[in-house]
């Protein structure tokens, strides 16, 4: 019975042309399909309806949520949790949440487990305007780099509703999660206590920079980092450095056992904070880092730099993934709230952090030109550049670290993955700490 | 009404003891047993296969010579905590008790100890940083005064630091259990060890430390725990790079590898009740109090 009313809310006649118009008609409109499309019947019913998204401290914060309650009819409320709380909710409580907010490279985890139900492309008016590399051919631009391992198209698309597989990007119309936002990571640097240029991954393995270097703590992502290095350093051609063979994951925890027996690691860092502070403490030079910490680094006035390196980058995403539990108007709601949530102004509060949201087209419309040019174009600050807190973050005449939207992400090396040998790796990097 | 109450004084213990029951069972024995499950459910890398009933995540932990490097490696943690807190423990507790008289400035004394508890764990160790890095205040003055040339990078980012952290934090409650069993000793019966010729050293040995055997008893049984079950310290403070039993769980959880995290916390349940049954048995904890 529940099932049957959900289904009439996305096969509502009028839903996609009405959407267009504000968020605010569009999230009656919504609950409005029910009564035949009185919408205005309605409006106290969606009014009780709350949404709780539940994802990273990046994205699920005060000012957004007040930004979506100010356009919706509905109440948003964003829970912020650590990746390990947000997968083990979303995969034993799916019910504790109504959009969970999971990196990309969980979705081989997530997808499968049955608790989650495709979106309908055909029922999400931005999808159009939603970037290619979510699509076929897994390409942001036609000349972009495809990147190694867990490329987004490729965990994208599911055969049907209630599907748990995986199919090719682009078959059908239903995506196993929305795509929120994405980035390019790099290796942040200390410009001023290494004084030369630097300009490959192999630096984070010179050891010129023993007891200086910093790796992220997370098995798989540190090791993706490693492996840029040591592949850059031109001692290893990996198959796959997203999905690596035992033989090279067994070659790179040798080589970083190795390094860490010579002391070259500092230290493994696991949250936002200590990568900031061991930058700013000089306690590392060189350090897998993440964009926002550069910038918080940056804040208190140390020099630090979000390296462009000639490898290219390791990226990520982020999806929001819709709990099978949500359906008859909250699932209305859902729908509009990704819709708002695509329709611009988020795009442009999350550029001046320097994330992009997956409908950049829609985010410059509502992005002053000059911010544009600094964050999307990579040209040089025609006017001060403030964060979405009021911060001032760049003076005039400043260029953003690794350039234009396309010099970031038309250039990923690898994707964040989570590597077939996921458990073999973990036992190994478990070895490597305790080495 | 008399039938009420016989009933009633018949089951007032089971009355009295079962809102603690309550808790433990739903907070404690029920989470164990969802935890025996998964450790019993089959891992295929990916995905938990809910009802594939296997010892698979068992074989594996015993099969792996990380698992001993990873025990030792948390002994000897424990070891050493253990060594260090029980003599800080104890003469602090001995220094508020008899050194002490007025009984405001004892608790005045007590209260300040907990002042590091006021804060966060996280925030906790994060403050080492800018205390013990290599531009931190101790390396400052070690260079100021020309101890070393270079900073001492051994302060930060080791298991020095962790030590210092774990011995800041649990050495409270080495001293709780302590400082309350030496309250109780009886005062009489140090002034009969001295009337009877005792020296200093041979009340502490004779009469003070097997009456606050209890004490350390309880307050080992805590710092066991408390160093078996710490992984935050061990993140931030070594900087990732000390292997112990939880570091290596709390990876295995990052990488969503429930079955043989499960497997691996029931064996570590089972080593720290192991050692706390070996503390009980040195101890009859009960029968002293």
């Amino acid at each position: 019975m529940k099932r049957i009313k959900s289904h009439k809310i996305e096969t509502g006649v009028s839903r996609r042309s009405v959407l267009k118009g504000t968020a605010a008609v569009a999230g009656v409109a919504a609950a409005g399909t029910l009564s035949g499309g009185f919408p205005t019947l309605w409006a106290q019913d969606i009014k009780d309806i709350t949404v709780r998204t539940v994802g990273m401290a990046v994205s699920n914060m005060k000012p957004l949520e007040d930004m979506a309650n100010e356009a919706l009819d509905f109440t948003v409320r964003q829970t912020a949790a650590e990746i390990p709380a947000i997968q083990s909710r979303a995969l034993t409580q799916p019910n504790s949440g109504d959009l969970f907010e999971p990196p990309y490279m969980l979705m081989k985890f997530m997808w499968p487990s049955g608790n989650f139900q495709a979106w309908d492309t055909t029922k999400l008016p931005e999808w159009d305007t939603v970037v290619d590399l979510y699509k076929a051919p897994g390409k942001i631009w036609p000349d972009a780099w495809f990147g190694d391992g867990q490329n987004p198209s490729t965990v994208a698309y599911t055969s049907g509703p209630d599907s748990t597989d995986f199919v090719e990007a682009g078959s059908t119309q239903w995506i196993t999660n929305h795509p929120v936002l994405h980035n390019a990571d790099t290796l942040g640097i200390r410009p001023d206590l290494i004084g030369r240029p630097i300009d490959s991954w192999a630096e984070l393995v010179n050891p010129e920079f023993a007891g200086k270097a910093a790796l992220v703590a997370f098995p798989q992502i540190g090791l993706m980092d490693a492996a840029q290095a040591f592949q850059g350093n031109g001692e290893i051609e990996y198959g796959d450095k997203g999905n690596m063979t035992r033989e090279e994951i067994d070659y790179s925890i040798d080589r970083l056992i190795q390094l860490k027996n010579d002391g070259h690691w500092r230290v493994l860092w696991s949250t936002f904070n200590e990568s900031v502070q061991l930058m700013v403490e000089g306690e590392v030079v060189i350090q897998s880092m993440w964009s926002p910490a550069v910038t918080a680094v940056r804040e208190q006035g140390v020099p630090c730099i979000y390296q462009d390196l000639k490898e290219g980058y390791r990226s990520w995403t982020l999806g929001h993934l819709l709990p099978k539990h949500v359906e008859g108007k909250k699932l209305g709601a859902v729908y509009d709230y990704v819709t708002w949530y695509h329709s611009g102004p988020a795009g442009a509060f999350f550029a001046r952090q320097g994330y992009y949201v997956v409908t950049p087209d829609n985010t410059q419309k509502h992005l002053p030109e000059a911010e544009w040019d600094f964050w999307f174009e990579g040209k040089p600050a025609t006017v001060d550049i403030y964060s979405p807190f009021g911060k001032l973050m760049e003076k005039v005449g400043a260029v953003r670290d690794g350039g234009s939207y396309k010099n970031r992400m038309g250039r990923v090396a690898v994707w964040n993955s989570v590597m077939n040998e996921n458990e073999y790796l973990t036992d190994r990097w478990n070895e490597f700490i305790a080495a | 009404m008399a039938a009420i109450n016989a009933i009633f004084s018949r089951y007032a213990t089971a009355l009295q003891i079962s809102p603690l029951l309550i808790t433990l069972l739903f907070f404690l024995i029920g989470p164990v047993i969802v935890i025996v499950i998964i450790s019993l459910w089959n891992f295929n890398g990916f995905m938990m296969v809910e009802g594939d009933w296997t010892f698979s995540n068992y074989i594996k932990l015993f099969s792996k010579n990380l698992t001993l490097d990873n025990y030792l490696q948390t002994l000897k943690m424990l070891a050493i905590t253990l060594a260090i807190t029980t003599v800080l423990g104890f003469t602090l507790a001995y220094f508020l008790v008899f050194d002490l008289i007025q009984l405001r400035t004892k608790l005045l004394l007590f209260l300040l100890c907990v002042v590091p508890f006021w804060t966060s764990g996280v925030i906790r160790m994060v403050a080492w940083l800018p205390f013990l890095g290599k531009e931190g205040i101790i390396n400052q003055a070690v260079m100021a005064v020309g101890i070393s040339d270079t900073p001492l990078e051994f302060l930060l980012f080791s298991e020095f630091a962790v030590f210092l952290s774990y011995i800041q934090i649990f050495t409270l409650f080495m001293m709780a259990p302590l400082f309350n069993v030496m309250a109780r000793i009886n005062r009489d019966l140090i002034e009969a060890a001295k009337d009877n010729g005792a020296s200093g050293l041979q009340i502490l040995m004779h009469v003070i430390i097997p009456l606050c055997k209890p004490g350390l008893a309880i307050g080992a049984i805590f710092v066991t725990a408390l160093v078996a079950s710490d992984f935050t310290a061990i993140r931030i403070l070594s900087g990732a790079q000390v292997g112990t039993v939880m570091a290596s769980m709390s990876n295995q959880i990052y990488n969503v590898q429930y079955p043989p995290a499960s497997a691996s916390a029931i064996v570590l349940l089972l080593a720290v009740l192991l050692i706390v049954g070996m503390i009980m048995r040195l101890v009859d904890v009960r029968k002293q109090l």
